[in-house]
């Protein structure tokens, strides 16, 4: 595999659908590098389920173990954030007061089922707060890996994998192509630059429609 | 003159028992009580079910996996789908050693707090259609499915604040709330490790996090460095 966008360019063609005003969790992972590509000129909220609206860039300073982001790592504050308990900070979640969510996948499918929490291989995974933002969030963006290291395709007819949560993602943004999950299934929309739809279909299991919009991202 | 003050962590767990349930505040290092973890683990205390947000992620929980503490966890982040490091609970939970019920981190924490709030459980659609969903009541309400979820409490609830006063009154930092407050209303007996002690009258109402009314014991401990690499 040659062609595709490295983690940093995935990160960057989703930092392209956050706009002025937007509140936006970033899952662990590949999610959590969307925050270096954000135009300076916006005023983005970024929230972590662990209770923090507003938080800035990872902190190079002193550690502090009490100023981390979900994932675990230390965070600055952006001006006007704030701090709330777990129970405040998902009913913030669930009560649909987080416009996007962007969020790690393993699976997605045809439906916008999407699965990323549990490795049937690998015996284990956890569950964190994936299930209520999937459910709660206006908005879901999976970042991901078209296929996994050994070629298998991510977006498929079906998700094999557990469920995080059925029929929730809107969008779907990979080192390959950008995919809208549409009423009627896939729209592809959009491909990495160089990349030949017809490739983009064939590391999927699931049908594309190619858009009559169809183009090479800008990034 | 009411006083909940306790001495040393030891002492303020002097009556945790053989098969406890136990809750524990934190978010891997945040508002996490490590005095008090590290008391448990010296106490010896057998057959504890504990209810934490998540074990081995930069908290001190996985001690109570040396001398096999626990008997099971109710989590919603405890086993790692990647990475090469392994926590000994994870690799007990995979020998089959220890019980892990997984909960996804809203419901999590609004079980916890329906059991502090007496309410009777509640209604979320997180899980529906998933492995979640096994077992539990669907109840339609106008037309939209939800999960019943029912409360959870515990005999006691380990927690952290940053500042406390003899009445138990509790002042949090940053994102060290997190699971804290919840746990607080929904344990028996709540246990209290703080970083400063004042006395009655001395914190500002306005700033106090979780009222006196929830808080059993308070310890004043130096913090123990934590930190956690991902």
């Amino acid at each position: 595999m040659t062609a595709g966008l490295s983690r940093e360019l995935i990160a960057l063609r989703v930092a392209r659908e956050l706009r002025e005003g937007m509140v936006v969790n970033l899952g662990i992972g590949l999610p959590t590098l969307v925050s270096n590509f954000l135009p300076p000129d916006q005023q983005i909220l970024f929230q972590s389920e662990n209770g923090i609206l507003g938080y800035g860039r990872i902190s190079e300073e002193e550690f502090d173990p009490d100023l981390i982001n979900a994932g675990g790592q230390p965070v600055t504050l952006a001006p006007g954030a704030s701090f709330f308990d777990s129970a405040t900070s998902f009913a913030m979640i669930r009560g649909g007061h987080i416009d996007v969510a962007v969020l790690g996948g393993l699976e997605v499918s045809e439906k916008g089922d999407l699965a990323n929490w549990y490795l049937p291989e690998r015996g284990g995974g956890s569950i964190g707060g994936a299930m209520d933002l999937a459910f709660g969030a206006r908005r879901v963006i999976v970042a991901m890996t078209h296929t996994t290291a050994d070629g298998r395709p991510r977006v498929r007819t079906r998700c094999e994998y557990p469920l995080t949560a059925p029929g929730v993602v809107d969008l779907i943004v990979t080192d390959l192509a950008v995919i809208k999950v549409e009423p009627g299934g896939l729209l592809l929309t959009e491909v990495a630059p160089g990349v030949d739809p017809d490739f983009v279909q064939s590391r999927t299991e699931a049908r594309l429609r190619p858009s009559p919009d169809l183009r090479e991202m800008e990034l | 003159m009411i006083d909940k003050v306790f001495p040393t962590p030891d002492e303020a767990l002097h009556d945790v028992f053989d098969g406890a349930t136990i809750m524990f505040g934190g978010f891997v290092t945040a508002g996490t009580p490590t005095n008090l973890i590290l008391a448990l683990q010296r106490r010896g205390t057998k057959g504890i079910t504990g209810i934490a947000n998540n074990i081995g992620l930069g908290d001190k929980l996985d001690v109570l996996c040396e001398q096999r503490q626990l008997a099971k966890m109710i989590a919603t982040f405890a086993i790692r789908a990647s990475g090469a490091r392994q926590s000994l609970f994870e690799e007990q939970y995979r020998r089959g050693e220890v019980e892990l019920e997984l909960v996804p981190q809203g419901t999590f924490v609004e079980r916890i707090r329906a059991a502090g709030a007496g309410i009777g459980g509640f209604l979320t659609r997180t899980g529906l259609g998933t492995l979640v969903q096994e077992g539990k009541q669907i109840v339609n309400v106008d037309g939209v499915d939800y999960l019943l979820e029912k409360p959870l409490r515990a005999d006691f609830a380990l927690i952290k604040a940053f500042k406390a006063d003899r009445l138990g009154n509790l002042v949090y930092r940053g994102a060290g709330r997190n699971f804290n407050p919840a746990m607080a209303t929904a344990a028996d007996v709540v246990i209290a490790e703080v970083e400063h002690l004042v006395e009655t009258g001395e914190l500002d109402p306005e700033t106090i996090g979780t009222p006196g009314v929830y808080v059993d014991r308070v310890v004043q401990c130096e913090p123990v460095p934590v930190r956690w690499y991902g």
